[in-house]
C-alpha cells in the first residue's frame, strides 16, 4: 500500500466544517444501541471543547429508514427533512449536524436533488406549509457528527489521557475503520476523504495514536443494509455480509473496530455473537471478539471517561481486552450497575464467545 | 523561398508530416514541448498486429525528418493572426511567421488514479498499460521484475466510455493493446492465468480479430465481459478484484499478482491551450474539432490551420501516419493552388 497515494486523495476530498454553532439532530436508533454515544458527543463538544451545539426535542426521524426500505416516497422524506430544517431556522442556526449516517446521506441527497430540481423544493415548501405552517432556510453547512470530531481530533488528542497504543509493547493498536455506506458512497465530495478511501475515522485513529488497517473487504457493507435485515427472510444475507468482513480482516489481527454509523457497530458487534454461537468461530484473541466502538466512545476512552459511563457494558463483545491493552482502569464490579449504582443484573453469557 | 510549415508536436504524426513536407520541398519546423521526439510511441515496446518494434518506426521517422528545423523543450507562448499568416512566438524567444500550422499535438493518457476504485497509486501491484510498456522496454520495475507472477488482470476502458470520468469516447486501441500485452505477458509467464475484463471488444482493425482468437486459442487468456467494481489489497500484497461476469450473470472475485489498467486517450491540454489562441473550436469530447468528420478531418475551420493524428480524437498508429500524409497533401494542394 502506498500511503502517499491515499494522502493525495485525502487532500482532494476535504470539506469545509465550521468551527462552532451547530444545530444537532439525533439518530432514531443509536440511543437504543449505544446509549452513551450521543450524550458523549454533546459532552465533548460542549464541556471539553466549549462549542455551541443546540438540540431541539421536537425533531423527529429523518425518514431515511422508511425511504431506503421503499415504504415512503421521497417527497414524504423531503417534507420530514424540510420540517427539521424549519426547526433549525427557528432556533437561529445555519450549520446542521446529523448524528446518523443515513440521515446525513438523506439530507445530502435531498439538498442535491433540490439543487438540480428547484421546482421540487418549491413543492416541498408548499407541502410543509400546508401540513405544519412552517418555513425553512436550507443549512449553510451540513455535516455528519463524525466530521466534527474529525475536525477537533487534534484538540482531543491534546487533552487525551490515553493513546491508542498497546501499553505493554508500545506499538500502535491495529484499528479497522468502518464507514457507513451512506456517508460518502452516494456523494464522494461530501465526505472527508471521499468514497473509496474515507479519512474521517482514519484521521481520528492517526491523531489518537493507532494504526489503520486496510483489508480487502474494507469497503463492504457491515451487513445491515436495511432491506437485508428488516426483511426477515433476508437476515441470513445480512449475516453473511458481516461474516465476509470478519474473515477478510482476521489475518490483520485487529485490536478494535471504529465506526460512524448507527447500524454498523450494532451489526458488527452482535453478529460476532451469532457467528461464534453457530460456527464456533471468534475473531479476537483467546476466544474473545473484536471490540466494536463508535467514534464518540473511542473519543471518550482516550479522554479518560469511565468505560461504563460510555455504555461499553451494552456491547455484546467485551471491551475489557481492549481496555487492558490501552491501560484504561475499570472496576469489573461496576460493569452492570446503572445510575446511582442500581443493579442492572448480569446478562447470560454466550457459549462460544468469551465475555467477562 | 521555401514555404514554412509549423508543426506543433514531435510525435509520429509530426515526424511523418515533416518527412513528407521535406519530400515536397517545403521547410517544416517542428515545435516539441519535451526533450525528445516520437511522443507516446517512442515509449512503447512493440506495435500490434505484427509486433513491430516501436523504436524501429520512431527511428525511421526521425531519420526521414532530420532535415526539418526541430525545437525541443519548446512550447508555444502565443499565436496571433496576421493578415494572411500567423505569428507564432516560441518559449525560446524565436518568432515564426507562417501561413500554415499543422497541429499534431496528440493525446494524453487518462490519469488512472482518477478511477480511485481501481487503486492506481494506492496499491503497489496496480500498474497502467504505459507502465507495462516501460517494463517491456527496460525490464526495470520492482512491481514486476523478480516477482513470482501467477495471475494477471487487464481492465479495459479505464477512463474511456466512462461518463463518470467525463470521457464518453472510445479510445479505440485499448482492446487490441490489452490483447497484445496479455499475449506478451503470457509468453514471459507461461504458467500465469490472465484475465481481461472488458465491456465489449472493439476489434475493427486488420488482423485484430485474429489476435483475439490467438489469445484465447493459443494462450488460454480468459475474457470476462463485465466491469471491475473495486480493487483492494490483501495481507500478502496481492490485489483482489471484484467484477461482474455479465455473460455468466454472476459477480466474481479474483486474487491477482498484477493488475494492468488500460488507460485511455484524452485530449492533450496543450492542444486546447494553443487552439484557444486562435479561437479554434473544441469538440464535445474535448479534442480539436475538424471541419467535418468525414471529408475534411484534417482541416480546421481556420484558413491555414490543419490537424493530423490524435489531436482530433483517438487514433491507431497507421491512422495517424495516414492522416499526417493526408494533411500534408492538403497543405501542398493549398500552396500550389495559391501559387496558381
Amino acid at each position: 500500500m502506498i500511503y502517499q497515494g491515499k494522502q493525495k486523495i485525502w487532500s482532494d476530498y476535504q470539506k469545509e466544517i465550521p468551527d462552532d454553532h451547530w444545530y444537532y439532530v439525533r439518530s432514531c436508533i443509536r440511543q437504543n444501541f449505544f446509549p452513551a454515544s450521543e450524550k458523549m458527543f454533546l459532552e465533548i463538544c460542549r464541556d471539553v471543547l466549549g462549542k455551541d451545539v443546540h438540540e431541539n426535542e421536537h425533531h423527529t426521524t429523518c425518514g431515511g429508514i422508511a425511504y431506503h426500505c421503499d415504504t415512503i416516497p421521497q417527497e414524504t422524506a423531503m417534507t420530514i427533512v424540510a420540517r427539521q430544517f424549519a426547526l433549525m431556522t427557528e432556533a437561529g442556526y445555519e450549520n446542521y449536524a446529523a448524528s446518523c449516517i443515513t440521515s446525513f446521506g438523506n439530507y445530502t441527497e435531498i439538498l442535491e436533488t433540490w439543487h438540480e430540481f428547484p421546482e421540487l423544493e418549491t413543492k416541498i415548501r408548499e407541502l410543509l406549509w400546508k401540513s405544519c405552517r412552517k418555513e425553512f432556510k436550507k443549512p449553510k453547512y451540513l455535516a455528519h457528527t463524525s466530521d466534527l470530531i474529525y475536525k477537533f481530533r487534534n484538540e482531543i488528542a491534546e487533552k487525551a489521557k490515553f493513546r491508542l497504543v498497546n501499553k505493554e509493547t508500545g506499538e500502535p493498536l491495529r484499528v479497522v475503520e468502518h464507514i457507513g455506506c451512506h456517508y460518502s458512497k452516494m456523494f464522494p465530495s461530501k465526505g472527508v476523504g471521499g468514497a473509496e478511501y474515507p479519512y474521517v475515522l482514519a484521521g481520528m485513529i492517526e491523531s489518537w495514536g493507532g494504526n489503520v488497517i486496510d483489508y480487502p473487504e474494507r469497503r463492504h457493507c457491515c451487513g445491515y443494509g436495511f432491506r437485508q435485515y428488516h426483511v426477515k427472510a433476508n437476515r441470513s444475507y445480512s449475516l453473511s455480509n458481516t461474516y465476509k468482513k470478519f474473515e477478510s480482516m482476521e489475518p490483520y489481527k485487529p485490536d478494535m473496530i471504529i465506526t460512524n454509523c448507527p447500524g454498523c457497530p450494532y451489526f458488527l458487534d452482535r453478529w460476532q455473537y451469532v457467528i461464534a454461537e453457530t460456527e464456533g468461530k471468534t475473531y479476537g484473541q483467546n476466544g474473545f471478539g473484536i471490540p466494536v466502538l463508535t467514534y464518540e466512545e473511542v473519543a471518550g476512552l482516550v479522554l479518560g471517561y469511565d468505560p461504563w459511563d460510555l455504555g461499553l457494558q451494552l456491547h455484546q463483545v467485551g471491551a475489557e481486552p481492549l481496555l487492558d491493552k490501552i491501560g484504561i482502569e475499570y472496576n469489573p464490579e461496576d460493569k452492570y450497575k446503572g445510575l446511582d449504582k442500581k443493579d442492572l443484573m448480569r446478562p447470560e453469557l454466550p457459549t462460544n464467545l468469551k465475555c467477562f | 523561398m521555401k514555404e514554412i510549415v509549423v508543426i506543433i508536436g514531435g510525435g509520429i504524426a509530426g515526424l511523418e508530416a515533416a518527412s513528407q513536407l521535406l519530400k515536397l520541398g517545403y521547410s517544416p519546423i517542428i515545435v516539441e514541448k519535451s526533450d525528445r521526439l516520437g511522443g507516446h510511441v517512442a515509449r512503447w515496446n512493440r506495435l500490434f498486429p505484427d509486433m513491430t518494434p516501436a523504436q524501429d518506426l520512431v527511428s525511421e521517422l526521425i531519420a526521414s525528418s532530420k532535415d526539418a528545423n526541430i525545437f525541443l523543450n519548446t512550447e508555444i507562448s502565443f499565436i496571433n493572426r496576421l493578415k494572411d499568416s500567423y505569428n507564432i512566438m516560441l518559449s525560446n524567444g524565436i518568432s515564426i511567421i507562417s501561413k500554415y500550422i499543422l497541429y499534431t499535438t496528440g493525446f494524453r493518457l487518462f490519469e488512472a488514479q482518477k478511477k480511485e476504485e481501481y487503486g492506481y497509486g494506492i496499491y503497489n501491484q496496480v500498474i497502467t498499460n504505459a507502465d507495462l510498456e516501460h517494463w517491456f522496454n527496460t525490464n526495470k520495475d520492482d512491481r514486476i521484475s523478480g516477482k513470482d507472477i501467477k495471475s494477471i488482470g487487464f481492465v479495459h476502458c479505464v477512463g474511456s466510455r466512462d461518463e463518470k470520468a467525463r470521457n464518453s469516447q472510445c479510445s479505440k486501441v485499448c482492446c487490441i493493446t490489452a490483447i497484445k500485452q496479455a499475449i506478451e505477458l503470457k509468453e514471459k509467464y507461461p504458467e500465469a492465468e490472465i484475465y481481461c475484463f472488458y465491456m465489449d471488444l472493439r476489434l475493427f482493425g486488420k488482423k485484430f480479430e485474429d489476435f483475439y482468437t490467438k489469445a484465447q486459442r493459443d494462450h488460454g487468456i480468459h475474457f470476462i465481459r463485465g466491469r471491475v467494481s473495486e480493487v483492494s489489497e490483501n495481507i500478502n500484497g496481492q490485489v483482489i478484484v471484484k467484477a461482474e461476469d455479465t455473460l455468466a450473470g454472476k459477480p466474481l472475485k479474483v486474487t491477482l499478482d498484477l493488475l494492468v489498467l488500460m488507460s485511455g486517450m484524452v485530449c492533450n491540454p496543450d492542444s486546447t491551450k494553443s487552439a484557444s489562441m486562435l479561437s479554434l473550436p473544441i469538440d464535445s469530447d474535448g479534442f480539436l474539432k475538424s471541419s467535418d468528420n468525414v471529408f475534411h478531418i484534417t482541416s480546421s475551420p481556420r484558413k491555414g490551420i490543419y490537424y493530423a493524428g490524435a489531436c482530433t480524437g483517438p487514433k491507431t498508429v497507421p491512422e495517424t501516419l495516414a492522416e499526417a500524409r493526408s494533411a500534408v497533401l492538403e497543405i501542398h494542394s493549398t500552396i500550389t493552388g495559391e501559387a496558381r
